[in-house]
């Protein structure tokens, strides 16, 4: 368990790709199986144990500490897990309970307890019952030391988040050998933790595994953001493009086994099987092959928005009320694979005729095709994309979030590869906004006044007041950030516990010009209105706050969300009108 | 009758400070007679009409500020008893930095014990912390929450060694204070079998050819040459905490950024930094050793002067010790007071 705490302790700060890649090449090349491998499964999201909740640990922790003491330690550290790690009173430490005059030490009749290694650990929490658990965890906090015991709570609540991704966790592996990533990405899914044949495949020790998957995942094909300039150097004619849908982007593979049965998986972008949480989805794929889609929720033939989808994807429990409350629906737009054929090499134009035809033999509600948008010049391309429903998006205009123009004669490559697929979404909204509050950020940010909660004009009993719409913590450099702090620092005039209220009115107040996605309405908020994505775009020094923007300004965008939403309402009202 | 703690110590705005025998201890403003617990720049200022310290320290504040830092130097032998005004006096060692001593004050049956800045773990280069029993006990609390528990030196040195194995080609740039900081860590690499020059910036150097004048080893250790900077690849190089992040250390081999501190315990301050190899080497004793440090001592009462002294009050109440906190002001440690002036002046740009 040291060894891999000490990595992922120095892959936290590592902040360069290719220096996480020596460390994590250096670990697995110096560390037995199966340690290596349960390691290799932590950090692909691959073990499957039921994880502890951060309660868990606040518990064990306030069994053994002075909570006034945990209170202030918590307070200055900003983070649950790494509290617990560090005020941890082990055996031989003084202890910060209240009432204890001293753990004993050491010595002859007290040996130190024995450190845990990290298959030890996985081992035991795959057969330890939930009543078991904080016994166990007691004991494994009490034998490693602070950095271990914060590698462990991050391992057992599911939150490792060092910055390193599944497929860098495999590239290192690939490096063990002179093997290509993508090499191991195909056979990945038919391995399982500890992966001792696959390091001696790559180590050249042995045979190389069997892929094992009839419906393995393949890297998907990414895009670039369109910038203004681009549009001078590409071609129209060149181009094809479809909307880009505000959803979770899917790869469903489907084929047969040895035994002759189907086998059906659906993954995320990055890999991860996430076939068990879309069971409606899984049993309509009734093809052989592998298509690139985006997940939406459709209802009465409506797509809805990413808010809604949102709800699906927060549930852990996939119960048949949800199904029938928020139905997966994978609207596609390419085509990998069609049975053992290979068409990633194709033309993108050719794929999607490939992939025409196939949707229509599948024949599924849940399963249909994301249409063109047809253009001739990017101005015509720039009007649809700015009014979807003006081109036949119809009802589902409020779940696009922009255009994906795609190179006709593209392959399907994996990774981002320039030149090919560009992304084109819609401008953001923006609006001027009061900064009212700054509140301590959490991390790498605890010691900074980080989120800001902003808020427009409007008519209160006593003349105009800001009221709060939301509150945004990012956008801004670091640079900028350490002159906000600054600001809320110098200009605060209440304090909240974390919270500062800063200086705002008529003649006095910093205004931040905040772009945002979208609106919603919401009983939640005073206002009434919720931001979606806001984030603090420009800090406006030189405005004064008297001109900031008014609710009426965010009544009229969400008026104009809602008749995109309902745009059947509103051209019936139009006809009555003429 | 014995003295009540505040005839023999009070507070004042130069510092604390004693009536019975009219002088200040570690004062931040220039006084008539100053006794000095060790030569940080927070606690030795010069300026002073007279100072009694230690042989060392008296010989960095003179490195450090000229020979004429003070109008007069009186030396203090450790361990000796000597009368200044209604007072004796006496320094014993505080493990903290060369030269650093507590500061023992006694009159009539009473005895106040001003501990400076200290620690109980091990340090190569300096003597180590003395436990003085005393009715008052003068502490700081720079780490003064449960969250600080200093690790074992010699793993922090071995976690920089193990990068430097890894990425030869790199240059190791290590934050470290100028004075006690600095030459530990070189002490402790050399402990651990580093035999390659350790290279300084040059504000290193002359407090480093002070310890070695003392009869430290510490090997050898060139200053960097500007010129020569992108030819270090593989070198481990010591420069002030404010150095890390500046031009001076971008010219290097893709430097890894290291920093040696307590405060590198908590992961989000090592990220405010940018360090990217953090090593917990600290000079202040840890949340374990202050508590251990006060019921050592057996003292009834306990000043926090400065540092986490929320926490720190509250573990000594629960224990059955009086305690207040001093808040003092203008002591800072481990370069953060250092980065002060720099925070002042940002504040005029965003107003």
């Amino acid at each position: 368990m040291n060894r891999f705490a000490a990595l992922l302790d120095r892959l936290g700060y590592e902040p360069r790709r290719n220096a996480k890649l020596r460390l994590l090449t250096d670990y697995f090349r110096h560390t037995p199986d199966p340690e290596r491998g349960y390691a290799l499964a932590a950090m692909t999201g691959a073990l499957m144990f039921k994880e502890a909740k951060p309660g868990l640990i606040r518990g064990l922790v306030e069994e053994r500490t002075d909570p006034e003491l945990f209170r202030m330690s918590y307070h200055y550290v900003g983070d649950l897990a790494e509290t617990a790690a560090l005020i941890w009173p082990a055996p031989g430490h003084e202890s910060v309970a209240p009432a204890s005059d001293g753990a004993p030490a050491i010595g002859h009749n007290n040996p130190p307890p024995h450190v845990p290694t990290l298959t030890e650990v996985i081992e035991t929490l795959a057969t330890t019952s939930k009543s078991d658990l904080p016994a166990r965890v007691a004991e494994w906090m009490d034998a490693l030391d602070e950095t271990g015991r914060w590698a462990l709570i991050k391992l057992i609540t599911r939150e490792l988040r060092v910055g390193v991704s599944a497929r860098l966790a495999k590239t290192a592996v690939a490096q063990l050998g002179e093997i290509e990533p993508d090499e191991v990405e195909l056979i990945w899914h038919g391995l399982e933790a500890p992966y001792e044949n696959l390091f001696a495949w790559v180590e050249g020790r042995g045979e190389k595994p069997e892929s094992g998957n009839p419906a393995p995942f393949r890297p998907s094909m990414l895009s670039h953001p369109l910038e203004d300039e681009d549009f001078e150097k590409l071609e129209a004619s060149e181009f094809l493009a479809e909307w880009k849908w505000d959803g979770i982007r899917l790869q469903a593979a489907a084929g047969h086994g040895s035994d002759g049965r189907p086998v059906k998986r659906i993954y995320s972008r990055t890999g991860e099987d996430v076939s068990r949480a879309f069971p409606d989805l899984v049993e309509a794929l009734d093809f052989e092959g592998a298509i690139d889609g985006e997940l939406l929720i459709v209802r009465e033939g409506r797509v809805q928005s990413f808010n809604v989808l949102q709800q699906r994807l927060n549930r852990k429990a996939v119960t048949p009320k949800l199904i029938a409350e928020f139905p997966a629906h994978l609207r596609v737009y390419d085509i990998l694979f069609e049975g053992e054929e290979d068409l990633r090499s194709l033309p993108f134009a050719e794929r999607r005729k490939r992939l025409e035809a196939l949707v229509a033999r599948i024949g599924d509600p849940r399963i249909d095709l994301s249409p063109m948008v047809p253009f001739s010049t990017w101005e015509e391309l720039a009007a649809a994309r700015a009014d979807p429903a003006s081109v036949g998006a119809g009802p589902d205009a409020d779940a696009i979030e922009g255009c994906m123009v795609k190179r006709a004669n593209s392959p399907y490559l994996p990774g981002r590869p320039k030149g090919y697929w560009y992304k084109w979404k819609r401008d953001p909204y923006l609006v001027d906004a009061v900064m009212m509050y700054g509140q301590r950020g959490h991390g790498k940010r605890s010691s900074f006044y980080s989120d800001y909660t902003f808020g427009v004009w409007r008519d209160g009993p006593n003349g105009e007041e800001l009221v709060p719409v939301g509150k945004a913590y990012h956008g801004f450099t670091d640079e900028e950030l350490a002159k906000l702090d600054r600001y809320v620092r110098n200009h605060t005039v209440n304090r909240f516990g974390p919270v500062r209220e800063v200086e705002y009115g008529k003649d006095r107040g910093l205004v931040l010009e905040v772009a945002f996605e979208g609106l919603q309405r919401s009983t939640r908020h005073k206002s009434g209105v919720a931001m979606r994505f806001p984030r603090i775009s420009r800090i406006r020094w030189d405005k004064p706050a008297a001109e900031a923007d008014r609710i009426e300004t965010l009544e009229k965008i969400l008026e104009r969300g809602e008749k995109e939403v309902y745009p059947l309402q509103d051209k019936a009202a139009k006809r009555q009108k003429g | 009758m014995a003295l009540r703690s505040t005839d023999i110590l009070t507070q004042t705005p130069q510092g604390l400070y004693c009536p019975l025998g009219d002088f200040h201890v570690d004062p931040v403003r220039p006084v008539k007679r100053a006794l000095i617990t060790h030569g940080h720049s927070d606690h030795a200022r010069s300026g002073h009409r007279s100072v009694l310290a230690t042989r060392e320290t008296l010989l960095i504040m003179a490195v450090r500020y000229g020979a004429d830092f003070a109008g007069a130097t009186q030396e203090a032998p450790l361990g000796e008893s000597l009368r200044v005004g209604d007072v004796t006096v006496r320094f014993t060692p505080a493990g903290h930095v060369l030269g650093s001593a507590q500061i023992a004050i006694e009159a009539g049956g009473t005895r106040v014990v001003v501990s400076g800045d200290y620690k109980r773990a091990e340090d190569p280069t300096c003597l180590p912390y003395e436990v003085v029993p005393c009715d008052v006990f003068i502490t700081e609390a720079t780490f003064g929450l449960p969250v600080f528990r200093h690790p074992d030196t010699r793993a922090e040195v071995r976690k920089l060694l193990d990068s430097v194995a890894l990425f030869p080609e790199r240059a190791h740039i290590v934050g470290a204070y100028a004075l006690g900081k600095a030459q530990r860590v070189m002490a402790l690499l050399r402990e651990e079998g580093y035999d390659r020059p350790i290279y300084l910036h040059g504000a290193m150097e002359r407090l480093t050819e002070f310890y070695k004048s003392e009869g430290i080893p510490l090997g050898e250790t060139p200053k960097v040459v500007a010129s020569e900077r992108a030819k270090l690849a593989g070198a481990i190089v010591i420069c002030p905490p404010s150095s890390i992040q500046d031009l001076w250390s971008r010219r290097f081999p893709d430097p890894v950024t290291c920093f040696a501190s307590g405060w590198m315990r908590v992961r989000a301050r090592a990220r405010q930094k940018g360090v990217e190899l953090p090593l917990v080497i600290s000079d202040h004793s840890d949340w374990d050793d202050l508590c251990r440090t006060i019921r050592e001592t057996g003292a009834g009462e306990v000043w926090v002067t400065h540092g986490q002294e929320d926490a720190l009050v509250h573990w000594c109440t629960t224990h059955g010790i009086r305690a207040r906190p001093l808040h003092m002001l203008g002591y800072g440690d481990e370069g953060e007071a250092e980065e002060a002036p720099a925070a002042g002046t940002e504040a005029g740009d965003a107003a």
